[in-house]
């Protein structure tokens, strides 16, 4: 059945923003599909509001919308583009709601468009959840399961206490209690033990406004599954991947621990879930593509529950994809679009076809990346809510191997068993006791709990399931540490072993400290011979010969590293997605990838993250599946570098280390000190930027100034900074990205209180104190710097909100909106002063405060920032390609003369009508609770906390900053009312915009303090008690919480931890209404022209290519 | 604790070093590679891989352990058997007992913490040959003289070393339909299940058995089942395949009976490099233009006049002396003659394995087919009767 001649025009919707939950992956499989699609001769139409996405660069669709993906203006990019058909599964539920929404409001016929890899009725039937449940058992009868009701969990209605009781016997405790008809599940729970189900039944009971209630069995602690499946358009369906969870149903599996193949099953089960998976996804009738289902299996006598489905491409495909070689979203794309699975090859092989299930010769270990020390307050406990920010997979050819590898790929402080002491006086007891709560790094806790002496029994009921398989594993794992620990001399054979069951020289030079550290390990392994080989992932077990080099390392005996005699480049990646290192790194990677490439360079990428588009095997020439740690980078360059001298050729001529963000940056001076050739700005230079008294040398030496600043490593040095240059300060470990531990400190106890927190102060670790600069307009500058020192400013970006919020989580807009000529001069001048006196040789990142028309350095940072991406959509220009030809020798003139650079002017120099792009950023306040439920709060500070952005880009700043916040966070409202309660130091700031909204015909509702500034300035409005002052009537925060606001505008009073506290019940409320709240001044005023510029209601679209061809035209 | 250390030399002589698994001794066969990443305890009592040491690609072998109900004959079959991890505990709610310990108690040497994916790329490469595994004898080069002085399987008669003794009876599910009388060349226990499920007896006979012993049982209709060696060897049951045909008894065949039934109409068997072994091989249904994924175990496979060079036109029928036969199935990845189904004599064969343990269940189907062929020849007897 080949392809659809019918299709000329496909539209495609990209997932949007980073937001935990809905990743990068998105990312990879939305470039994938408008690669293959574009392939086929199609014209791809994109929208996509996230600027830092591979699948946004002009070059992967012919046109590319960085525009909100609601369904207002996809409908204008679909009068505009008049698609043939819209193709929704690629992008996340984000993009399939979207489809959904498009298709109930007629859209879709309106513009007569096909909904093409997914339908309507299927994508209804797999969220319902009764419908589902229907359908499940209707498979289930099919395939003649003996029992198909018994395929989703057991439930009973009941009205009384005597029924509850009955069905709970029935069924066995714990059992799920869920109220009926109760707002937002208020009532639910689980009953452990009968006094659990009297109160907790009876109080659903009372609550239900229909004395009813679900008494629901619980598959709490079974075994978890996921099955990735595909099918086409002829009915043929393929399984690509099986997924285990090592933590047991429970756990969100975005939060769990998983294992690719699943390790713990027989056939007759394997083939169980199999049957009914693919009965599953017919009677749901998923159109084609792929689609993932989700099983529990009860461990005690294999029943099967299946849990729930996704019709369409998901983050476990991501996973899948990466872990078998077969790409499922390039084959989705496919499929939709005609082929049938036997019509397409298989990537891997070219000779066979892809209508086949890949067979894996290694296992695969996926371990997630939290956040929580992002969010004090947040609830740590894992749950079947999704808190995780990223995650890191590895490939070993065993399981502990994978494991180990994937521990340390996190980029945490523990890089694996044994790396970190352990908790003082901890015992086998209360070991055991942490198992029972689900916490990040449980399986350190599991490591511990067996090595004081608990056995596989005592841990699998303790961790209320974990597989005894897995938990034995572990085990081998304790055991060889004993033997490590107590052998005379670590011979050839046990080094050997080690290795083979992943153990990092790190780990062992912790076991072995007369070693000399990781150094000495490494040292002595090398000595005996011990070094991994390569093996490949080819979709087939070696059945059929590979032709993609997709590596990863392990201790075996024969490698498959080709030999090459091209010059190869090695890019290193940034791990797992964090806040403060995510997809924008992953972006400037890729760059280099296609600009190498393009002149000659055989590309080697190393990461671990499989989210990405880098780890896609088709991005660059050679890929390498590895942590990012010293050891295994500089296996990879060694077995690089060494096949490619063997054959003759140069080997690796150049590494690059600073388009990763600071994970391979912090490499940077071990490899070079090994010998390795590390590109672009040296270590040295790294240092002069990185390390403060270094730092402000270049500055003092060039006149630039800075705001006054010391370092400190006790509270008495810190105050004594503090007195000097006054408060506020602003206070932060060094090397440090994303602002970790970053703070304004007002006062002394707030001081002292912050290094009382900060536990890694030492000599070498100190603490910076900064002046703080209130009220200042913060810069951000992407610069680029060749070795002849000639800079070429990639970007100017003034921020929205002002300094004292993290970049990373503050709105900008580009070109600056405000600032004078003289100002950009200024910046120009230090920005090159800075470039040439630390040393840069490709990108280059600055922030400065504009505080009085005094310019001040902040920091810089010699890689490539997280703005490089938005800057070069919003520029025409592709930065990260120019640093990486920068870094291998070329210089600003000869990438200009090329074609690569404009020939003249840069992003400086832009042309008065150039369009404005904003910046947004995106937070994920909503996702975390504390563990009284409440919502945390969303108060922007120095700490990094967005797990996202999105760009809004229109030829004037309201509309731009209107579509910014319609991409970020749903539209801003243009009717209803408006909540306000600011600081007093803000309510001179805060009439303006206020009154305007009043003309605008809001409703304003306002505090007391508040209400009373705005009625002497004749702005009508209604006050409202705060939640703690006494009084009749509702107050805000209940206003807030029952949904009557649209928009809440609240800053905080006072400084330091009260200004935390101040507004926090509001903003907590607005977090949980999921209203947008906005708590800066200037963020108000943005608000306002964004919000008239909707009421204007003449917003349009425009695509990337033609905004390009405009900004090109004047260069 | 650490094992024995352990060699397995390939006839050719490339070494791998490894550790003592199940059984300790020495150990010859044919080496060929499975890729399954489930079901080692159905491979292992498979009586097809009689004489071969079979090597898994899946690193981790043993961790569910051993059960009751998953063997598919009455032992392990397998020469020895070469893994990279073996589980040091089995975990699955139907376990009764470790792997290991299942090997060493039959007597199954076996060898652990080998390259496989080198041992496997190897025989890719070079194609199937014999191999040996001591862990008695750390000697490379005597282990190689005794590996080229072991029996080649290109002419190996197997079928009376797997075959049952006496006849034994499969009792139809439910209500009796058929009743089929199944040749054991080292069938699978879920062959005459998977029929049972559908209302048939199988009478299951040895190998030994002529086409007048299978009708005395008032079969319907003969099967031919899987089973090891040559199929150059079989002319015992090729004879009786043609009798078969001849009377226009229905008549099925899977695997090694696929291949009888191929010489049976005239074509000839020939050896694949390294054959297929592994639950993850496309097939197409010529008849319906369906994928199915599917369960093999064969290195043999019929040549079919013009149709073995991937050239197989899909409604091309061979003219035999039992009239026209098509080839109804084909593997994807490399054309591999998969099914055969004669249209003027009621006859047709896989070559892969649609009863699966181990493997998907996508060709289960052609149990209902076989059925069917039964059903619509029993029918139209009765009619021709009255």
């Amino acid at each position: 059945m080949p392809k659809r001649t019918d299709l000329k025009h496909i539209l495609v919707i990209g997932s949007g923003p980073i937001v935990i939950g809905q990743a990068c992956e998105f990312d990879y499989s939305g470039t994938q599909a408008c690669r293959v699609l574009r392939s086929e001769g199609i014209r791809v139409s994109l929208v996509n509001s996230n600027p830092a996405t591979i699948m946004t660069d002009p070059e992967f669709a012919d046109a590319t919308y960085v525009e909100p993906i609601t369904p207002e203006f996809v409908e204008l990019v679909i009068a505009r583009e008049r698609p043939d058909a819209l193709l929704p599964t690629l992008g996340g539920q984000t993009a399939l709601n979207t489809a959904v929404a498009l298709h109930s409001a007629g859209v879709l016929d309106k513009y007569g468009v096909e909904l093409i890899g997914a339908n309507i009725d299927a994508i209804n039937r797999g969220e319902d959840r009764q419908l589902f449940k229907d359908i499940v058992a209707k498979a289930g009868a099919r395939i003649g399961v003996a029992d198909p009701t018994g395929l989703v969990p057991r439930s009973r209605v009941c009205h009384s206490m005597a029924e509850v009781e009955a069905t709970a016997a029935e069924l066995g405790l714990p059992v799920v209690i869920r109220p009926s008809f109760t707002m937002g599940g208020l009532g639910s729970g689980m009953a452990h033990t009968d006094a659990d189900l009297a109160r907790i039944a009876g109080a659903g009971l009372a609550a239900s406004p229909v004395h009813e209630v679900l008494i629901e069995e619980s598959v709490l602690g079974w075994k978890e599954y996921e099955l990735e499946l595909m099918r086409d358009r002829h009915d043929n369906v393929v399984v690509v991947c099986s997924i285990e969870n090592v933590d047991p149903m429970g756990v969100h599996t975005g939060d769990s621990v998983t294992v690719a193949p699943a390790m713990t099953l027989t056939d007759r089960e394997y083939q169980r879930l199999r049957d009914l998976g693919i009965a599953v996804l017919r009677e749901v009738g998923v159109d084609t593509g792929g689609c993932n289902i989700q099983f529990a299996v009860n461990p005690a006598d294999g029943r099967i529950v299946v849990i729930e489905m996704n019709p369409r491409v998901s983050r476990s495909s991501a996973l899948a994809s990466k872990a078998t070689g077969f790409p499922i979203a390039k084959i989705a794309a496919k499929l939709a679009i005609g082929y049938t699975l036997d019509e397409i090859p298989n990537d891997i092989t070219l000779k066979t076809p892809a209508a086949f299930e890949p067979t894996l010769d290694y296992v695969v270990v996926k371990i997630p990346r939290f956040a929580f020390e992002k969010f004090p307050g947040a609830d740590p406990e894992l749950t079947t809510t999704m808190k995780s920010v990223g995650e890191a997979m590895s490939l070993g050819r065993n399981f502990t191997e994978a494991l180990n590898k994937a521990m340390r790929s996190m980029e945490t402080k523990a890089a694996g068993f044994w790396t970190q002491p352990d908790p003082r006086g901890a015992t086998k007891e209360d070991t055991l006791a942490a198992l029972g709560v689900p916490h990040d790094g449980r399986l350190y806790t599991v490591e511990r709990a067996l090595r004081l002496g608990a056995s596989i029994a005592e841990v699998a009921e303790a961790s209320g399931g974990m597989d005894p398989w897995f938990l034995d594993q572990i085990a081998a794992l304790v055991e060889l540490r004993a033997e490590i620990v107590d052998a005379p001399v670590l011979d050839a054979d046990l080094l050997r072993r080690a290795k083979r069951a992943g153990l990092s020289d790190r780990q062992l030079a912790a076991l072995r400290p007369e070693l000399a550290a990781e150094d000495g390990v490494r040292t002595l392994r090398h000595r005996l011979g011990v070094r991994p080989v390569y093996k490949t992932v080819d979709t087939c077990a070696a059945e059929f010969e590979a032709t993609t080099p997709y590596h990863y390392s392990t201790y075996d005996q024969e490698t498959e590293v080709a030999p090459s005699d091209r010059p190869k480049v090695l890019i290193l990646g940034s791990g797992p997605n964090r806040i403060g290192q995510g997809i924008e790194f992953d972006y400037s990677c890729v760059h280099a990838v296609m600009a190498l490439r393009a002149v000659g360079y055989e590309t080697v990428m190393v990461n671990c993250n499989p989210e990405t588009v880098s780890t896609d095997y088709d991005t660059a020439d050679r890929l390498y599946f590895e942590p990012l740690t010293f050891e295994d980078v500089l296996e990879v360059w060694y077995a690089e570098d060494s096949s490619g001298k063997a054959a003759g050729g140069p080997g690796v001529v150049g590494v690059i280390v600073q388009l990763g963000g600071q994970t391979p940056l912090g490499l940077a001076r071990r490899l070079k000190n090994a010998g390795v050739p590390v590109v672009g700005t040296s270590p040295e230079s790294i240092h002069l930027a990185e390390e403060r008294g270094a730092f402000g040398s270049v500055l003092a030496r060039a006149g630039l100034r800075a705001p006054a600043h010391g370092m400190a490593t006790s509270y008495e040095e810190a105050k004594a900074i503090a007195e000097e240059i006054g408060y506020p300060v602003l206070v932060r470990p060094s090397y440090v990205l994303g602002g970790r531990g970053m703070e304004i400190v007002y006062d002394d106890p707030t001081l002292r209180d912050y290094i009382g927190r900060a536990t890694d102060i030492s000599p070498d670790h100190p603490v910076l104190v900064d002046r703080f600069l209130d009220d200042a307009i913060e810069i951000d500058v992407d610069a680029l710097c060749d070795a002849d020192g000639e800079v070429y400013l990639g970007g100017v970006m003034e921020h929205i909100e002002e300094a004292g919020i993290h970049s990373g989580d503050s709105s900008c807009a580009l070109p600056p909106i405000t600032l004078a000529g003289s100002h950009l001069a200024q910046v120009r001048r230090y920005t090159e002063a800075i470039a040439r006196g630390v040393g840069v040789r490709g990108l280059l990142n600055v922030q400065y405060a504009l505080k009085d028309d005094v310019l001040y350095v902040l920091e810089a940072n010699p890689r490539a920032s997280r703005t490089v991406p938005f800057v070069s959509k919003a520029t025409a220009v592709p930065l990260a390609k120019a640093a990486a030809r920068i870094a291998l020798g070329a210089t600003i003139a000869e990438l200009r003369a090329e074609g690569l650079l404009p020939p003249t002017g840069d992003g400086g120099t832009m042309p008065a009508d150039a369009p404005i792009a904003v910046k947004e950023a995106v937070l994920p306040f909503k996702r975390f609770r504390t563990p009284s439920g409440k919502g945390i709060d969303s108060l922007l500070g120095p700490e990094m906390k967005s797990t996202g952005e999105v760009m809004g880009i229109d030829t004037n700043f309201g509309h731009a900053f209107a579509k910014s916040q319609s991409a970020a966070y749903g539209s801003l409202p243009t009717a209803g009312k408006i909540f306000v309660s600011v600081a007093n130091r803000d309510k001179r700031g805060m009439i303006f915009p206020i009154k305007r909204l009043a003309d605008l015909g809001f409703e304003i509702v306002a505090t007391t303090g508040t209400a009373e500034v705005l009625r002497r300035h004749g702005i009508a409005c209604e006050q409202i008690r705060k939640h703690y002052e006494s009084g009749a009537g509702e107050d805000a925060v209940s206003m807030i919480l029952g949904g009557d606001v649209a928009l809440v505008v609240n800053t905080p009073q006072g400084s330091g931890a009260s200004a935390r506290s101040d507004g926090y019940e509001i903003r907590s409320a607005a977090v949980t209404a999921d209203i947008p709240c906005v708590t800066t001044v200037p963020g108000a005023a943005a608000a306002v022209m964004g919000i008239e510029a909707r009421i204007r209601g003449d917003m349009r679209v425009r695509p990337l290519q033609d905004l390009h061809a405009t900004l090109r035209a004047t260069r | 604790m650490r094992r024995r250390p352990a060699i397995l030399v390939l006839e050719d002589g490339r070494t791998f070093h490894g550790e003592a698994y199940g059984s300790v001794g020495e150990t010859f066969g044919e080496a060929v590679f499975n890729t399954g990443m489930t079901g080692y305890q159905e491979t292992l009592t498979d009586p097809s891989y009689h004489r071969q040491v079979v090597v898994q690609t899946a690193p981790h072998i043993g961790n569910t352990g051993v059960n009751g109900e998953d063997d598919e004959s009455g032992r392990i079959w397998v020469a020895g058997y070469v893994v990279r991890d073996p589980a040091r505990i089995g975990s699955n709610w139907r376990a009764t007992g470790g792997l290991e310990d299942r090997l060493a108690a039959e007597g199954v040497v076996g060898i652990g913490g080998v390259d496989t994916r080198a041992l496997t790329r190897h025989l890719r490469e070079r194609g199937a040959m014999r191999v040996g595994i001591s862990s008695v004898d750390d000697d490379p080069r005597a282990l190689l003289a005794r590996v080229r002085q072991a029996p080649q399987m290109v002419g190996a008669d197997l079928s009376a070393e797997v075959t049952t003794a006496q006849p034994y009876v499969v009792e139809a599910e439910g209500a009796h339909r058929f009743t089929v009388a199944a040749l054991d060349l080292g069938i699978k226990r879920n062959v005459p299940r998977r029929l049972a499920a559908r209302g048939v007896t199988t009478h299951v006979l040895p190998a030994s058995s002529g086409i007048d012993d299978l009708l005395a049982t008032g079969a319907d209709a003969v099967f031919l089942s899987p089973g090891p060696g040559d199929p150059a060897t079989a002319d015992g049951p090729v004879g009786l395949a043609r009798e078969a045909l001849r009377r226009r008894i229905p008549l099925f065949g899977i695997c090694f009976g696929s291949q009888i039934l191929g010489r049976a109409l005239g074509f000839g068997t020939y050896k694949l490099g390294y054959g297929h072994r592994g639950i993850n091989q496309p097939v197409l249904d010529r008849v319906t233009g369906k994928v199915e994924v599917t369960s093999h175990n064969h290195g043999f496979a019929v040549r079919v006049p013009g149709a073995d060079q991937g050239a197989v036109v899909p409604d091309q029928v061979i003219e035999t002396e039992f009239g026209g036969v098509q080839v109804s199935h084909v593997c994807l990845n490399d054309n591999v003659v998969e099914g055969l189904r004669a249209k003027d004599v009621p006859a047709f064969t896989v070559q892969y394995h649609p009863e699966a343990a181990a493997g998907p269940h996508d060709a289960d189907y052609l149990f209902d087919r076989f059925a069917e062929l039964i059903e619509g020849r029993t029918h139209s007897e009765g009619r021709t009767n009255a």
